[in-house]
């Protein structure tokens, strides 16, 4: 491996690194005004929904592949299974139907 | 210390779907960095120092057309600034102490949803350290195993597991939307701006993917601000 590239890993890994440490080992303490606080709160239910949607749609090699298995982990979530089951049921339902040809 | 012993293990036990999510993404990057000229070495060393698997793929693109190096470092730095917000939302539940700076290297968009929806991650530092842990070894297993065979999993097996992540996410928060108006409220906002900034006119859909989620996440989260006077909490 040449030095151009480990010194491209090393910067990428660095400006990676910052923004994941300065938080939770500087200043932002719990004594934060409450609305900020509430922002903080609300940060994984917007990234979460950001992060599944639309992207899922092509996660798989199919668009219907693809909502059948986010179909399948919906239910299941909605009866609260365990989250690896939750998984599995996705993908199972993603083979069913690229099985299918879809 | 038992009880230490127990948390990490269970921490182990709650991150094993990302994992599984991450493993045939992570074989996926391998390959293609083996492709784009990466040795072995290299692709095990990027996934270990970065762990940011978005990034990384967009680096190899970079790569491929002969990017400078600072633009691709810059890039890196654009799409992964909104760890920012994940570690300091996590910064308002766990006292990490000496463990801060290993605990943080393991925050990915996947170890802060687990997290974030795991009443055990509070204030838990051996926890969290389990559920990156072993979030973190399926990616390096996976990148050594892609760059090692060259050659992708099998058709089927990749693209259903493709959705893994998906489901995870979506196991994650359905059981909360179900418990929560304001939940609900901010899932619904989200998506409805995620779908714009995807869909929507051209400057919108064309920015990059961590401008797109952090754009939405900034902006959800100050609506949600001024519509809810509380943090959120289940309604039952």
């Amino acid at each position: 491996m040449n030095k151009q590239v480990l010194l491209l890993i090393f910067g990428m890994a660095l400006v990676t690194y910052l923004p994941r440490l300065l938080p939770l080992v500087f200043g932002l303490s719990r004594a934060l005004p409450s609305w900020l606080k509430r922002f903080l709160s609300f940060v994984p239910y917007a990234l979460l929904s950001a992060l599944i949607f639309p992207e899922i749609l092509y996660s798989t090699g199919s668009v219907a592949s693809a909502v059948a298995g986010g179909l399948v982990a919906l239910v299941l979530a909605f009866y609260r299974v365990n989250l690896f089951l939750v998984v599995i049921g996705g993908i199972a339902g993603v083979i069913f139907i690229q099985l299918l040809g879809g | 210390m038992k009880t230490k012993t127990n948390s990490f293990h269970q921490g182990i036990k709650a991150g094993l779907p990302i994992a599984l999510g991450y493993f045939p993404i992570a074989v996926a990057f391998g390959v293609l960095a083996k492709n784009t000229g990466l040795s072995t070495v290299a692709a095990v060393l990027m996934s270990s120092m970065v762990f940011a698997g978005a990034s990384q793929f967009v680096a190899l693109n970079l790569l491929a057309i002969g990017t400078s190096y600072w633009q691709i470092i810059i890039t890196t730095f654009i799409l992964n600034l909104r760890h920012f917000l994940m570690s300091a939302s996590l910064a308002q539940r766990l006292k990490p102490g000496k463990l801060a700076p290993l605990l943080a290297f393991g925050i990915t968009d996947e170890t802060f949803s687990v997290l974030s929806f795991q009443p055990a991650a509070d204030n838990n530092p051996p926890f969290v350290l389990g559920v990156n842990t072993v979030a973190y070894l399926g990616w390096i297993s996976g990148t050594f195993c892609g760059s090692l065979m060259g050659q992708e999993l099998p058709a089927l097996l990749r693209t259903s597991m493709g959705i893994a992540l998906y489901a995870m996410f979506i196991g994650l928060l359905v059981p909360k939307i179900k418990a929560s108006k304001a939940a609900l409220c901010l899932t619904v906002l989200a998506i409805a701006v995620s779908s714009l900034l995807y869909w929507g006119p051209s400057p919108l859909s064309t920015l990059a993917n961590g401008w797109k989620l952090m754009i939405t996440t900034i902006l959800v989260c100050t609506i949600g601000t001024l519509l809810f006077p509380e943090e959120v909490t289940e309604d039952e």
